[in-house]
C-alpha cells in the first residue's frame, strides 16, 4: 500500500522541485527536508517490505568500496606523476617552492599524505586549491555544483520526455512514414554531435530567432538552449531503444492473446505494452546519465554555464592536483549514484528484479 | 574448384544478409571513400595542410579554395584530407588496440570463471563508474607528463591512442566475457576437451571464431565512438592542438567565428556528420545480419 502511495508522492515533490528550480523560485529549506523525508524514508520502508535489505546494504557499501579505489586509484596517480604543479615556465626561486611545498604538505611521505587525505575526505574536506590561492576545493565545486547538476536533470527529462513517445510511436507505427521520419531524426541525432548542434542552435535561435539567450545560466530564457542540445543525444538513444523494445513486446505471445480477447489497441498499448518495454529503457538510465555527464563538458564550455565540468578541464591543464581529484571523484560519485538509482527503480518497477 | 559440399559459415550468411541492406552498403561505400581519402592525403589534398596563405587569409570557398581559408590562410580542403587522416587512424587504431586488449581480458575472464572472473570483472566495473571523459583526460594528463617521446606531435598523438584504447576496451571485455561464458556451455567445447584440446587452444581456435558477430557489431560502433571522443577532447583543448587538424581541431577554431565565418565550421560538421551517420548506419546493418533475432527490430 505504502507503494502505491510513495510514488505519486515522489514524482509529484520531484517535479515541483523541478519546476520551481527552472523558473528560478527558491526551494525553501522545508521542502529539501520534506523531499529527503519522502525519498529515503519511503526507499528505506520500501526496501524492507520487499526483504531487499540485505541487497541493498550489500549494493551501498559496494559503492562506498568503489568510490574509496577511485579516490585512491586518482591519488597514487597524481602523487607518483613527474612534474609537480608548480612547475612553471617561469622558475620559482627554490625558498618560495619550499614553502609552498610545506603549505600543502608535499614534503610528507606519500603513505602519510594519503592517509591524511583519506581522513579529510571522510571528513568532506577536500583540502585547499592550488590554483584558486586559499579557496577550498569543497567551496569550488559547492558553488559551482548547482547549475551542472540542474542541467543533467533537464537535459535527462527532455530525453525522457522526447525519446519515449518517440519510441513508442515509431515501433506502434512499425514501417509507416512516422516510424521512418523518427527513425531518422533519431540516427541523425546519435550521429551529431553536440559541438555541432549547439553553434547550429545557437544561431537559428538566438541570432535569427532571438528566442534564447546563447550564454550563461541564469533564468528560463538560459536554461532552454543547453538542455535541449544535451538532451537530444540521449533522446535519439532511447528513442531507438524504446522502438526495438516495442517491436519485441508487440510480437510477443500475450499481446496476442489481449488482441484475441479483442481488447481494444488503446488498452493494449498503455496497459501492456508500455509497460513492459520500457523496463530495459529504464536499465540504460545509468549509462545515459555517463553520457549527459560526458555531454556537459562541451555544452558548459559553448554556452558559458559555470558548472563544474569547466573546473575539471581548467584544474587539468593547471595540474591543480586537488581540484582534480576532487572533482574526478565527485563525478564518479554522480555515475555510481545515477546507477544505484537506477538499479532500485528497476526493483520498484518491476516485482521480478531482485537487486543483486 | 570446391568439390566438397560446404555449409555456409555465420560470417558468409550474414554477409549475404548486408548486401541486401541498401543504407548498409553506401554507409560501407561511403566508409571505404573517406578511408581512401585518408590514406591518398598526401597525393590528393591540392595544398600542405599547414602551408599558410597570407594573402588569402579567411577566403570563402572559391575556385582555388575549394572550402575556403582559415584564420591563418591555410586551405580548409587540404586540413579536412588531412584531418580524415587523423581521424580515422584515431578510430580504427584504437579500435584494434582494444580489440586486442579486451579480447584476452574478457576471454581469460570468461574461460577461467570463479574468482578470477569476479576479481577481473570488478576492475572493470571500477573502470566503468568513472565517467569515460574524466578517465580520458587523467590518462591523458599521465601520458602528457611521462617523457617517453621527444617529438610533440607524435607524442601528443600517441597520448591519445593509448588514452581511447584504455577506455574504451572495457565494453569489449564484457561482450567477449559474456560471449565465452555462454559458449563454454556448448557440446562443441565439450567435445574438444574431451580430446584433450588445451585451454589456450579450445578458447583461440574454437570459441573466437565463433564470437566474431557480436564484437565485430560492437567495433563498428566504437570507432564512431572514439572519432568522437577524439573530437571532443581536441574540442575542450585537451587533445590534439593546431597545426594537427583532426576534424575535432577544425570543429574547434571553426564554431568560435560561426556568425562571421560560418565555412569555417561547415566543412568539418559535414564531415564529421557523414562519417559518424555512416559507421551507425553500417554498425546497423551488421547487427541486424549478424544477429537474427533482432532482425527488423532494431532501429
Amino acid at each position: 500500500m505504502i507503494a502505491r502511495a510513495w510514488g505519486p508522492a515522489v514524482l509529484g515533490l520531484f517535479v515541483l522541485a523541478v519546476v520551481m528550480s527552472f523558473f528560478n523560485f527558491e526551494i525553501s529549506k522545508w521542502q529539501w527536508m520534506l523531499n529527503g523525508v519522502v525519498f529515503f524514508g519511503g526507499a528505506v520502508v520500501f526496501t524492507i517490505s520487499r526483504g531487499m535489505t540485505f541487497f541493498v546494504v550489500k549494493r551501498l557499501f559496494e559503492t562506498v568500496f568503489v568510490v574509496w579505489m577511485i579516490a585512491s586509484l586518482t591519488f597514487i596517480l597524481l602523487r607518483v606523476l613527474p612534474g609537480g604543479p608548480f612547475d612553471s615556465e617561469k622558475a620559482l626561486p627554490p625558498e618560495v617552492l619550499a614553502n609552498l611545498a610545506k603549505k600543502y604538505h608535499l614534503n610528507d611521505s606519500v603513505p602519510k599524505q594519503y592517509l591524511d587525505y583519506m581522513v579529510d575526505l571522510l571528513h568532506g574536506d577536500l583540502g585547499q586549491s592550488y590554483k584558486y590561492i586559499g579557496r577550498d576545493t569543497s567551496a569550488i565545486i559547492a558553488e559551482s555544483l548547482p547549475s551542472s547538476v540542474q542541467l543533467g536533470i533537464y537535459a535527462l527529462l527532455i530525453s525522457y520526455i522526447v525519446g519515449i513517445p518517440a519510441g513508442v510511436l515509431a515501433g506502434w507505427k512499425q514501417g509507416s512514414k512516422t516510424d521512418f521520419a523518427a527513425m531518422f531524426l533519431a540516427i541523425s541525432g546519435v550521429s551529431l554531435p553536440s559541438f555541432l548542434m549547439a553553434p547550429i542552435f545557437i544561431m537559428v535561435f538566438c541570432f535569427w530567432l532571438g528566442w534564447f539567450e546563447p550564454a550563461l545560466w541564469e533564468g528560463p530564457g538560459y536554461y532552454v538552449l543547453p538542455m535541449v542540445v544535451l538532451g537530444l543525444r540521449p533522446a535519439a538513444v532511447i528513442a531507438r531503444l524504446t522502438r526495438a523494445s516495442v517491436l519485441e513486446v508487440i510480437h510477443s505471445d500475450y499481446i496476442r492473446t489481449a488482441k484475441a480477447k479483442g481488447l481494444d489497441s488503446r488498452t493494449i498499448l498503455f496497459k501492456h505494452v508500455l509497460r513492459n518495454s520500457l523496463i530495459p529503457v529504464l536499465t540504460l538510465s545509468g549509462p545515459l546519465a555517463a553520457g549527459v555527464l560526458t555531454g556537459s563538458f562541451v555544452i558548459e564550455q559553448i554556452f558559458a554555464i559555470p558548472g563544474i565540468a569547466k573546473h575539471l578541464v581548467l584544474s587539468v591543464t593547471n595540474r591543480d592536483y586537488p581540484l582534480i581529484l576532487g572533482t574526478t571523484l565527485l563525478f564518479s560519485v554522480m555515475l555510481v549514484i545515477a546507477n544505484l538509482v537506477t538499479d532500485f527503480l528497476m526493483a520498484v518497477i518491476d516485482p521480478r528484479v531482485k537487486m543483486i | 574448384m570446391k568439390t566438397k559440399q560446404e555449409g555456409r559459415s555465420l560470417q558468409e550468411e550474414a554477409l549475404e544478409k548486408l548486401r541486401k541492406n541498401p543504407v548498409a552498403v553506401w554507409s560501407a561505400i561511403l566508409i571505404v571513400f573517406i578511408c581512401a581519402v585518408a590514406l591518398l592525403a598526401p597525393w590528393i589534398s591540392p595544398y600542405p595542410f599547414d602551408e599558410q596563405y597570407l594573402d588569402q587569409v579567411l577566403a570563402k570557398p572559391d575556385a582555388r579554395h575549394w572550402f575556403g581559408t582559415d584564420s591563418l590562410g591555410r586551405d580548409m580542403l587540404s586540413r579536412l584530407i588531412y584531418g580524415a587522416r587523423i581521424s580515422m587512424a584515431v578510430g580504427v587504431i584504437t579500435a584494434l588496440i582494444s580489440l586486442v586488449i579486451g579480447t584476452i581480458y574478457g576471454a581469460v575472464a570468461g574461460w577461467f570463471g570463479g574468482f578470477v572472473d569476479s576479481g577481473m570483472m570488478r576492475i572493470v566495473d571500477i573502470l566503468d563508474s568513472i565517467p569515460s571523459l574524466v578517465l580520458l583526460i587523467l590518462v591523458k594528463l599521465i601520458f602528457d607528463s611521462v617523457d617517453i617521446i621527444s617529438n610533440p606531435e607524435l607524442k601528443a598523438l600517441t597520448g591519445m591512442l593509448l588514452a581511447l584504447s584504455l577506455v574504451s576496451w572495457v565494453s569489449l571485455a564484457r561482450v567477449v566475457r559474456g560471449q565465452i561464458l555462454q559458449m563454454k556451455q556448448m557440446a562443441y567445447v565439450e567435445a574438444a576437451r574431451a580430446m584433450g584440446a588445451s585451454g589456450l587452444r579450445i578458447v583461440s581456435q574454437h570459441i573466437l571464431p565463433n564470437i566474431v558477430g557480436p564484437v565485430i557489431v560492437l567495433l563498428t560502433f566504437q570507432i564512431p565512438s572514439n572519432i568522437l571522443s577524439e573530437s571532443f577532447l581536441s574540442f575542450l583543448g585537451l587533445g590534439l592542438q593546431p597545426p594537427f587538424s583532426s576534424w575535432g581541431v577544425l570543429a574547434n577554431d571553426g564554431w568560435r567565428s560561426l556568425k562571421s565565418y560560418p565555412h569555417l565550421m561547415i566543412s568539418p560538421g559535414i564531415a564529421i556528420f557523414m562519417a559518424m551517420l555512416a559507421f551507425n548506419l553500417l554498425g546497423d546493418g551488421l547487427r541486424d545480419a549478424f544477429d537474427p533475432q533482432m532482425r527488423g527490430r532494431s532501429g
